[in-house]
C-alpha cells in the first residue's frame, strides 16, 4: 500500500475541515502519514480523521521553509511517492518548494485524484475540466476543498519529529489569526450567501449575514463590494478572489461579471437576485429573482425561519 | 537597490478562455493579451521605491513576441528598462521550467528583490515566487499587503486563509504583493513617450544557459481535457414585492439544500 503524505493546516487549535478532507481523500488511495506543525492538539484529533501516523513538529518561526522542511522529513520517512496538499495559499506555496527541491512534479487545485496520480482540475473559472498527470516519481498535488467526506472514528498514532530548514527564509515576528465570526470558512462552506453593488450600503450585508446563518452558511461578495469598502477583500469571490463551490450559492445584487463567474461558476445550485433583468448572472443561475434585494433577501430569511 | 519586478502577458481576464484542442496548452490567440493585472501592484510598490529611493527597476518577462506589449506598458508607466526572455522552445513550460529560467535571467543581474504580483489571471497556482525563492535560496515574503524596506532590512505582512503575519528577512528577497496594497497608476502621455525610448534586451535560453523547457520537458502533463456545457439558465420571476419567496423556498427545498 503506498504511503501518502498530507500537510495539515490548522485554525484555532483544530484542523481545517479542509484538511480532514484531503486526508480522506488520501486514506482512499493509501496510508496516511499526516503533517502537524507546531500543535499536538491538532496531531490528536487527525489521528482520528483517517491519519494512520501522524508527525508532529515543532512551531517554526521560518516563514514557509519551515513547513517545507517538516514536509521534506515525513516524505523520506514514509518514503513517499505522493503528497496531498490542501490548495491554500501556504499550501501551494509549500508544494512549490518541494517540486523544486525535489525535483517532482506538482498539480495545483486538483478537485480529485485517483491511485495512478492523475487528477482532475477545473480551469478557466470551471468551464473546462482537465486531467493531468505528475511525470516525475514522486507527485506533489494540492487539493481544493470537497475532494472527499471526512473520515471520523480512526486512530492513528502519533509521533514527534523535528525538522529544520537550511534555506534562507523570512523570520516570523508577529501573526494574527483571522476571525471566523462564527460561521464556516468561504471556501468549504456548502451554502454561500454572497453580496455585491446592488446592496447599495455596507449594511446590506447584516441582512446578508442573518440569511447566511439561517443555512449555517458563509457570506461572500462581489470585487465591487469589497472595492466600496463594505466588507473585508477576503470575503471577495471571483478570478481575483476566492473560488468557491458550495451546494447552493445565492448571489444578492451581484451582476455576474466574468471575473466573478470564474469564482462560483461551478457551484451545484446558483439563485441570483437582482434588480437589473438584463444581469448576465441570471445566463447561469438556475433560479433568478428580477427584484429588490432589500425586499426579497428579508423575506426569504423570514420564510425560512417560519419553516424551520 | 536594483530591483527585478516579474511581469507576464495573459489573456484578458474580461475574455472566455480555451484551450488548443491538440496540445492542450492555453490558447492565446482567441483573446486579447494584456498585461497580468494582478503585476500592476508590483510594479506600482516598485516605482514608490524608484521615486522615494531612486531604485533601478528592470520588468523581466518571459514570453512570445506580442509579450513586449506588456514590457511597454510596464516602461510606460515608469520602470527603467525591460528584459524579454523570448524563446520558440519555452512554448508551453511549466511553472518549475518558468522559475528556472526566471531564475537564471534574475542571477545575472545583480538584484536586491525580485517582486511581483501573487499570482497570474490565466494559470493562477501562484507558485511562481515561492518557487523562485527555493531556486535563488532568498527569503520569501509573499502575499504582501504592506512593505517596508530600511537599510538592508525588509518587513511585510501577509495575508492568507489563516490570518496575517509579520515577517522580515535580510535582502535580497522575493517578494509579492496582493492587490489593495495600493492603486496602480494609468499610463500618461509623457510616460509612453519616454517608454519608447527605454531599452528592452531579448534573451534566448542559450544566453541564459537554461535547457530543459517547454511542453516536452514539461514534469506534469495534461492528458485530456473537456469543455463543460454552459450553464443554462434556469426559472426567472420578476418580482417587486417579496412574493417570489414561496417558490424560492419550494425550488430549494427541491434541491434539498434546505
Amino acid at each position: 500500500m503506498s504511503n501518502i503524505v498530507v500537510f495539515i493546516d490548522h485554525r484555532d487549535n483544530a484542523p481545517t475541515q479542509h484538511s480532514l478532507e484531503v486526508v480522506a481523500l488520501g486514506a482512499s488511495l493509501g496510508e496516511v502519514h499526516a503533517v502537524v506543525v507546531g500543535n499536538s492538539d491538532v496531531a490528536n484529533a487527525v489521528a482520528t480523521h483517517g491519519a494512520a501516523h501522524v508527525y508532529v513538529y515543532e512551531p517554526t518561526s521560518q516563514a514557509v521553509t519551515g513547513e517545507v522542511a517538516a514536509m521534506q522529513d515525513a516524505i523520506a520517512t514514509a518514503a513517499s511517492q505522493m503528497v496531498l496538499v490542501p490548495s491554500t495559499i501556504t499550501g501551494k506555496e509549500i508544494a512549490g518548494r518541494l517540486a523544486i527541491r525535489l525535483n517532482a512534479g506538482v498539480i495545483t487545485d486538483a478537485s480529485s485524484v485517483d491511485a495512478s496520480r492523475q487528477a482532475t482540475q477545473h480551469v478557466f473559472g470551471g468551464s473546462t475540466i482537465v486531467t493531468s498527470k505528475v511525470n516525475t516519481e514522486l507527485a506533489l498535488i494540492t487539493v481544493r476543498p470537497g475532494s472527499a467526506e471526512v473520515m471520523n472514528g480512526t486512530s492513528g498514532a502519533v509521533q514527534n519529529r523535528t525538522a529544520t530548514d537550511s534555506a534562507k527564509s523570512a523570520k516570523i515576528s508577529a501573526t494574527k489569526p483571522a476571525v471566523s465570526a462564527g460561521r464556516p470558512d468561504l471556501t468549504s462552506a456548502r451554502v454561500v450567501v454572497s453580496g455585491g453593488r446592488g446592496l447599495g450600503v455596507a449594511e446590506g450585508f447584516a441582512m446578508l449575514e442573518e440569511l447566511a446563518d439561517v443555512f449555517g452558511g458563509a457570506v461572500g461578495a462581489s470585487r465591487a463590494a469589497t472595492d466600496a469598502g463594505w466588507i473585508d477583500h477576503s470575503f471577495q469571490v471571483g478570478q481575483t478572489g476566492k473560488t468557491v463551490a458550495p451546494q447552493l450559492y445565492l448571489a444578492c445584487g451581484i451582476s455576474g461579471a466574468i471575473q466573478h463567474r470564474a469564482g462560483m461558476q461551478t457551484s451545484k445550485t446558483i439563485v441570483a437576485i437582482n434588480q437589473d433583468a438584463d444581469a448576465p448572472i441570471f445566463d447561469i443561475a438556475d433560479f433568478a429573482i428580477v427584484g429588490d434585494v432589500n425586499v426579497v433577501v428579508p423575506a426569504l430569511t423570514q420564510a425560512l425561519k417560519a419553516r424551520s | 537597490m536594483k530591483i527585478a519586478v516579474l511581469i507576464k502577458q495573459v489573456p484578458d481576464s474580461w475574455a472566455e478562455k480555451s484551450l488548443t484542442k491538440d496540445t492542450f496548452l492555453l490558447d492565446r490567440d482567441s483573446s486579447d493579451k494584456v498585461l497580468n493585472d494582478l503585476d500592476e501592484y508590483a510594479i506600482e510598490q516598485a516605482l514608490a521605491w524608484q521615486e522615494n529611493d531612486g531604485a533601478e527597476l528592470v520588468a523581466i518577462c518571459m514570453g512570445p513576441e506580442s509579450a513586449t506589449d506588456a514590457i511597454r506598458r510596464a516602461l510606460s508607466m515608469g520602470v527603467d528598462s525591460g528584459i524579454h526572455i523570448k524563446d520558440d522552445a519555452l512554448q508551453g513550460s511549466d511553472a518549475i521550467a518558468t522559475s528556472r529560467v526566471l531564475a537564471a535571467a534574475i542571477k545575472r543581474g545583480g538584484y536586491d528583490m525580485v517582486i511581483s504580483g501573487v499570482e497570474s489571471t490565466d494559470a493562477r497556482m501562484g507558485v511562481v515566487p515561492a518557487m523562485l525563492s527555493e531556486i535563488l535560496d532568498w527569503p520569501q515574503l509573499t502575499f504582501a499587503n504592506r512593505v517596508s524596506v530600511s537599510g538592508s532590512t525588509i518587513e511585510i505582512d501577509r495575508v492568507t486563509e489563516s490570518g496575517i503575519t509579520t515577517m522580515n528577512a535580510e535582502l535580497p528577497a522575493v517578494v509579492s504583493v496582493v492587490e489593495k496594497i495600493n492603486e496602480p497608476r494609468y499610463p500618461n502621455f509623457k510616460g509612453i513617450m519616454a517608454a519608447k525610448k527605454k531599452t528592452v534586451e531579448e534573451l534566448s535560453c542559450a544566453d541564459l544557459g537554461v535547457d530543459s523547457v517547454g511542453v516536452t520537458n514539461a514534469w506534469s502533463a495534461v492528458a485530456a481535457a473537456t469543455t463543460l456545457p454552459p450553464r443554462a439558465a434556469g426559472t426567472k420571476i420578476v418580482d417587486e414585492s417579496g412574493s417570489s419567496v414561496s417558490a424560492l423556498v419550494d425550488f430549494l427545498a427541491e434541491r434539498k439544500v434546505i
